[in-house]
């Protein structure tokens, strides 16, 4: 099997997006009494390239995907996709990592699934914990959340349809059920 | 005749599940047609907590997501911490990570293997190998002050050596294994009733695990080369040769059944006998920690700006955790993912076909700690009767199959 080296997957990506590819990273780490390295890539790519960025990386081999992590920005909410290459022989390895933004008027992407079956738990999560839709994965009840969870009410997101204390102006939990703050006023 | 199948929920109580799961089985005659997976019901919000913490709070929060890999969650945890803001950890820091973490797969290895022999019925065996684990968990208690839940790791390095004259004690506990580890193979190896209800039951192929991104001895099972001690080796592991355990070492040719799990399995546990041996080595000596000031490591997570992604090979598979700092007390972004949600969704090609009875091992054999399956309802749609099956009723069943076929 041939191996690309980090560069060449980083000029591949930006060969094929040209200009969509608005960051990229090469991190070189070492570990142990003899110093061997591995290395990571961070890449970030624009919301439209995203999927096609996916299929690229099916054709230099199968990807293992880990996890999604999110994180809301305010403007926006940031995605990264953690995936590895070349998993099977010692010190192959690359951790391979792409970050898009979805702006949030418009909390679309489209679903991996299709490529990568194993994503969908993972999807599901970000559907919950973020509101994010994705196309494609068709629709199914909280899979972490309680089934009676608030409508509308996302954990990890930082404005109003947040929970305190991570979002300061988020919602209150009580009983398992997100009230608004005036309702627990009214309660008390 | 129409084809009516009955549906199956089991769950949804497996309290050392970080998901807790309910499985919905549609059944025909003794066959499963189809499986539909609920996780969710407990779920604790560790990540929304730890992120109202400091990072060194969230490594006892982390220890805690697993009883059994109490290990490898803050060792992921430390290694995303470490790369985000950039701290390099002591040689002599990352050679007692590793013979605490390889200490914890032994002892969570013979775990499993007392679960399998139970769900099959062979309630000596789980007695027995219950009894061998309780020699590591006294090794742990000894090194660290506890049987779980180590508080060894911190950000940087470790919080406990290993000094010269506990050696002789570790030395003495891998002894032991090397002893009894002929016994534990003949029995899990070369019973012909465990043979009969493990061999081309709860089939998973190479293809599968693939595309549904499976981790640890499931995948390796599978005939997939995929361990991260080997793929992307840190902390000590970068100066030892781990190679991946896969099935066809022993036997020759991988089934991907849960018999080949069985093998991963204990073999791993004489390739950890062999890490910790020659950590114990090479163990060069130093600083453990790299800043032993909390106040002063406080500080400078508080300035540090990045993101790192840890990940080490648990008992289970890839523990995956990322951390982004960005100038403030509490981290930006925590996720933290455990190997069996990678691995949650290889039970669907695994059960389809299978038998009722054949439902505990087949869970079982990702080692998902199904401590506490809860019960089974069996529906029948066409007079909406129910049945309750306990998951004593269960394993009853399981039992039986294996009084069955022994021959």
């Amino acid at each position: 099997m041939e191996y690309m080296k980090p560069e060449e997957i980083i000029e591949l990506f930006k060969e094929k997006f040209n200009g969509s590819v608005t960051n990229s990273k090469i991190e070189v780490k070492t570990a142990g009494l003899k110093k061997n390295s591995y290395s990571l890539i961070w890449l970030e790519i624009e919301l439209k390239d995203f999927k096609e960025a996916v299929k690229l990386l099916g054709t230099i081999q199968f990807p293992h995907f880990a996890i999604i992590s999110g994180d809301d920005l305010g403007e926006q909410i940031e995605l990264t996709y953690y995936f590895s290459l070349y998993y099977g022989e010692r010190f192959k390895e690359i951790s391979l990592n792409i970050t898009t933004f979805l702006p949030k008027e418009d909390l679309k992407i489209s679903t991996i699934t299709d490529l990568i079956p194993g994503a969908q738990t993972a999807e599901r999560e970000m559907i919950e914990m973020f509101g994010i839709k994705v196309e494609g994965l068709p629709d199914s009840p909280n899979l972490f959340l309680p089934k009676d969870f608030a409508k509308d009410t996302y954990p990890f997101r930082r404005d109003e349809k947040g929970i305190y204390p991570l979002s300061k102006n988020g919602k209150y939990v009580g009983d398992n059920i997100v009230k608004r703050e005036e309702e627990v006023k009214k309660i008390e | 005749m129409s084809k009516e199948t009955y549906s199956i929920p089991i769950g949804p109580v497996h309290c050392s599940l970080k998901e807790p799961m309910t499985f919905n089985f549609e059944i025909y005659g003794e066959h499963i047609e189809k499986v539909n997976l609920a996780p969710g019901d407990n779920h604790r919000g560790i990540e929304f907590m730890g992120m109202q913490r400091n990072p060194v709070q969230i490594i006892y929060l982390a220890e805690r997501i697993c009883g059994i890999c109490s290990a490898s969650h803050p060792f992921a945890f430390c290694r995303a911490v470490e790369n985000a803001a950039g701290i390099e950890v002591p040689e002599r820091g990352q050679y007692i990570r590793v013979i605490i973490a390889e200490l914890e797969r032994i002892h969570s290895h013979i775990l499993w293997a007392g679960v399998a022999a139970h769900e099959l019925g062979f309630d000596s065996v789980l007695y027995i190998s219950w009894r061998a684990r309780e020699e590591v968990l006294d090794l742990l208690e000894y090194l660290t002050g506890n049987r779980i839940n180590y508080g060894v790791f911190m950000i940087g390095g470790v919080r406990r050596d290993i000094t010269e004259d506990q050696i002789p004690r570790i030395r003495k506990t891998l002894e032991y294994y090397k002893d009894i580890y002929g016994k534990i193979e003949d029995i899990f190896l070369n019973d012909p009733t465990i043979a009969l209800r493990t061999k081309n039951v709860g089939v998973l192929t190479k293809e599968d695990a693939l595309r549904l991104c499976a981790v640890g001895p499931t995948t390796r099972a599978s005939g997939i080369k995929k361990d991260v001690r080997q793929d992307q080796p840190y902390s000590a592991y970068a100066d030892l040769e781990v190679k991946a355990i896969t099935p066809d070492v022993l036997t020759g040719k991988v089934n991907g059944d849960v018999y080949d799990r069985i093998i991963v399995r204990l073999l791993e546990v004489v390739q950890s006998i062999q890490i910790i041996e020659q950590c114990l080595e090479n163990m060069p000596s130093g600083e453990i920690v790299a800043e032993k000031k909390l106040v002063k490591l406080l500080n400078q997570l508080k300035k540090a700006k990045g993101e790192g992604i840890g990940r080490h090979e648990a008992p289970r598979g890839e523990v995956f955790h990322y951390v982004k700092l960005e100038e403030a007390e509490t981290p930006e972004v925590w996720k933290a993912r455990a190997p069996t949600y990678n691995n949650l969704m290889t039970w669907v090609p695994m059960l389809l076909g299978q038998q009722i009875a054949d439902i505990p091992i087949v869970i079982a054999s990702i080692d998902p700690c199904i401590a506490c399956m809860d019960r089974v309802t069996i529906l029948n749609k066409a007079t909406g009767q129910k049945n309750i099956l306990t998951k004593k009723d269960l394993h009853e069943l399981s039992v039986q199959k294996t009084r069955r076929i022994t021959p």
